[in-house]
């Protein structure tokens, strides 16, 4: 009985997360997928759905007939949209990259501080979180616009003589992204770095390895799940940045999360910004689940 | 000087004055912060020994061995490999390579790299490398499993592939921390036997820590017996079994008898001591204390004779008592006999026939007695 019980409950527990997904993701996918299908009206919802509950399951099955993917078809006869989607994943990939080259050494140097001190060097890795995103944004304007306190300090030192103008252009877009985003490149790369085993980085400089040259063949080897976590982390909210590059970047900064606020707000075309929101969420779904599968065939062939 | 024990070979360049050590430490102290690790230590290694650190842990054993590989700087004193100050050379230029306690086997690299990874380092040509691996993979007895990763693998396999990894490079001095410290009971003894044979067929110096004195007894040509951070004796493992040089090694290797004592005679290479435990001890062997001065004498277990019959002599090298418990082991059987003043007395005999008529019983009364040369006198 207590066998059946036990049974029962981590199969319950195992249901928690798909019924998260269930609802938090598939259910609103499959609402914004549906706006895509339908056309734009003046009204109230601003689209005509295509179907709807009142049509029951023979109404559902007799208008799959009907359906039209007009909308998908204009995201690719519009160059606007495709290049959008292109520059996304240009500013997020440099973005990515940039974080980890500053997050990485952090991270490393972090897991190598004494260990009394690690505490308080992820607090403080933790502590912006604690401050509304919005104002840190908005915060940046201050610091880079021509007035602001970076141009300040800079004159103030002679360095220049003429304010940098950073603020509303690809700069301060790629400033914000690596800011906003660089603890989730750290903490995933931290954690792996601290669970290392210093025992292997001494076995490989005893056996002739310089510490350059274990780092590169021991250390950054093994950190390679935490440095892949926190890349995903960075990069796929950074795709759809919408704040960022409407904050601080510029007018001729192209990013879909931009885009998609346009569609939506101003032009009000609910049917082709969900179509673009479609759009988005495969470009970043299929690689990833595609990266994954391979990830874990590998790990399974080195099992 | 006599031999005690049988001497595994004719091989004692420590006995040579003449012989020119491998590897002397020379007064190393080595601190972390106020606590002493290493204290003042001065230490001897000769060529193609197998040399054994042996103490209980935080004895700084580890310390000796780390600061060899290069991982600790001493504090004070030199280190000479070799005829070579090694001090300011760092662990990955040193003709020096260990053995970890955990194997510390790279896990995202395969038997083979793992092996092949200090000869890459070297910048050895490819052709040679795999060679060379295949030897020493032929070596530990893993042909097949070059292609696994380390989780693949048994703790056994992986204290191999650790081993071969560590020779691979062929040191000049293989240091093991613990090498057989994970394994099971049954594998340990095996192991034992195949890394002396090792030992002997590649004619290295290998120095190994351990916590285990039969583990140091087994394998090693001489023993340091080691405590807070200094070196009580070195000697042959038969010396540091006959002849301890204090209190703390007779004890800490293997079961003894300690019998309190006064000397009261010593000449000829023969001491008198008045023991305390209601016996004259006359012993010829040890150390050779002032007359008045209050000591040990040492004796083991199966160098007690236990029997009904009072010895000729009652009251020199013999005490009565009664038998406070019987434990049979097969092979021999332990005896705690109990002295008048409480004292409690281990004497182990063989068993060398299988029926004994009338054998020695509970609470029988019974005289221990020994030899002259049986037990030695200890220092302090």
């Amino acid at each position: 009985m207590r066998n059946l019980g036990s049974a029962l409950f981590s199969r319950l527990v195992i249901i928690v997360p798909y019924v998260w997904l269930l609802f938090f993701f598939l259910v609103p996918f499959f609402i914004v997928f549906r706006i895509s299908l339908s056309t734009m009206a003046i009204a109230q919802p601003p689209y005509v759905p295509v179907f709807g509950f009142a049509d029951g399951l023979s109404g559902f099955i007799g208008k799959l007939g009907e359906l039209h993917f007009d909308n998908f078809l204009w995201l690719t006869e519009d160059a606007l949209y495709i290049n959008a989607y292109l520059s996304s994943l240009w500013i997020a990939g440099v973005s990515t990259i940039l974080a980890l080259l500053i997050g990485y050494p952090v991270a490393y140097g972090m897991a190598k501080a004494p260990r009394a001190l690690r505490p308080t060097l992820l607090m403080l890795v933790i502590l912006p979180f604690w401050t509304s995103f919005l104002i840190r944004v908005y915060a940046w304007i201050a610091i880079l616009k021509p007035e602001g306190l970076l141009n300040q300090f800079l004159m103030g030192i002679g360095v220049i003589n003429d304010p940098l103008i950073i603020i509303n252009t690809n700069w301060a877009l790629y400033i914000g992204i690596v800011y906003s985003y660089l603890p989730f490149m750290v903490l995933p790369i931290y954690s792996t770095l601290e669970k290392l085993d210093h025992s292997l980085i001494e076995a490989a400089q005893d056996l002739g390895a310089p510490p350059v040259s274990a780092f590169w063949k021991i250390t950054f080897p093994l950190s390679v799940p935490g440095v892949v976590a926190g890349c995903m982390l960075v990069f796929i909210p950074a795709v759809g940045e919408f704040v960022i590059p409407d904050l601080l970047g510029g007018s001729q900064t192209l990013m879909i999360g931009k885009t998609l606020w346009n569609e939506f707000n101003a032009n009000r075309d609910w049917p082709v910004s969900a179509a673009v929101a479609t759009i988005l969420l495969l470009i970043l779904v299929v690689p990833i689940v595609f990266f994954q599968n391979a990830q874990a065939k590998a790990e399974e062939k080195g099992r | 000087m006599k031999s005690l024990g049988n001497t595994r070979r004719s091989f004692a360049p420590w006995t040579d004055p003449d012989a020119t050590p491998f590897i002397t430490f020379r007064n190393v102290t080595k601190t972390f912060g106020d606590f002493t690790a290493v204290d003042n230590l001065t230490l001897d290694i000769y060529h193609r020994e197998f040399f054994a650190l042996l103490g209980a842990s935080g004895c700084g054993k580890s310390t000796l061995l780390r600061m060899l590989a290069g991982f600790e700087k001493p504090t004070s004193g030199e280190i000479i490999l070799d005829g070579q100050n090694i001090a300011g050379i760092p662990p990955y230029r040193r003709p020096v390579n260990m053995m970890f306690q955990s194997y510390a086997l790279f896990p995202h690299m395969t038997v083979e790299s793992n092996i092949g990874f200090g000869l890459r380092q070297d910048g050895m040509p490819k052709s040679q490398i795999a060679e060379r691996v295949a030897q020493m993979l032929k070596l530990v007895k893993l042909e097949q499993f070059a292609k696994r990763k380390p989780h693949q693998l048994s703790g056994g396999q992986r204290q191999r592939v650790a081993l071969a990894r560590s020779l691979a490079k062929r040191p000049k001095v293989l240091l093991l921390d613990e090498p057989l410290g994970a394994l099971d009971k049954k594998l340990r003894e095996e192991t034992q036997f195949e890394l002396m044979d090792l030992q002997q067929e590649l004619g290295l110096t290998f120095v190994v820590v351990t916590h285990d004195q039969e583990e140091a007894m087994t394998m090693a040509d001489r023993i340091a017996v080691m405590s807070h951070g200094e070196v009580i004796q070195v000697a042959t493992p038969a010396e540091i079994y006959e002849a301890p040089n204090s209190r703390f090694v007779a004890d800490f290797i293997g079961d003894v008898n300690i019998l309190e004592g006064k000397v009261t005679a010593s000449g000829n290479g023969r001491v008198e001591l008045a023991g305390a435990d209601g016996l004259t001890i006359r012993a010829a062997s040890g150390e050779i204390p002032a007359n008045g001065v209050s000591t040990g004498f040492a004796i083991r277990p199966e160098k007690l004779r236990v029997d009904r019959a009072a010895p000729a002599d009652p009251g020199v090298n013999a005490v009565e008592g009664e038998v406070w418990d019987i434990g049979y082991l097969g092979d021999m059987t332990v005896f705690h006999i109990r002295l008048a003043n409480g004292k409690v007395l281990k004497a182990s005999m063989l068993n060398a026939r299988r029926e004994v008529e009338d054998p020695i019983v509970y609470d029988e009364k019974v005289w221990v007695s020994f030899d002259e040369t049986a037990g030695v006198v200890l220092r302090d």
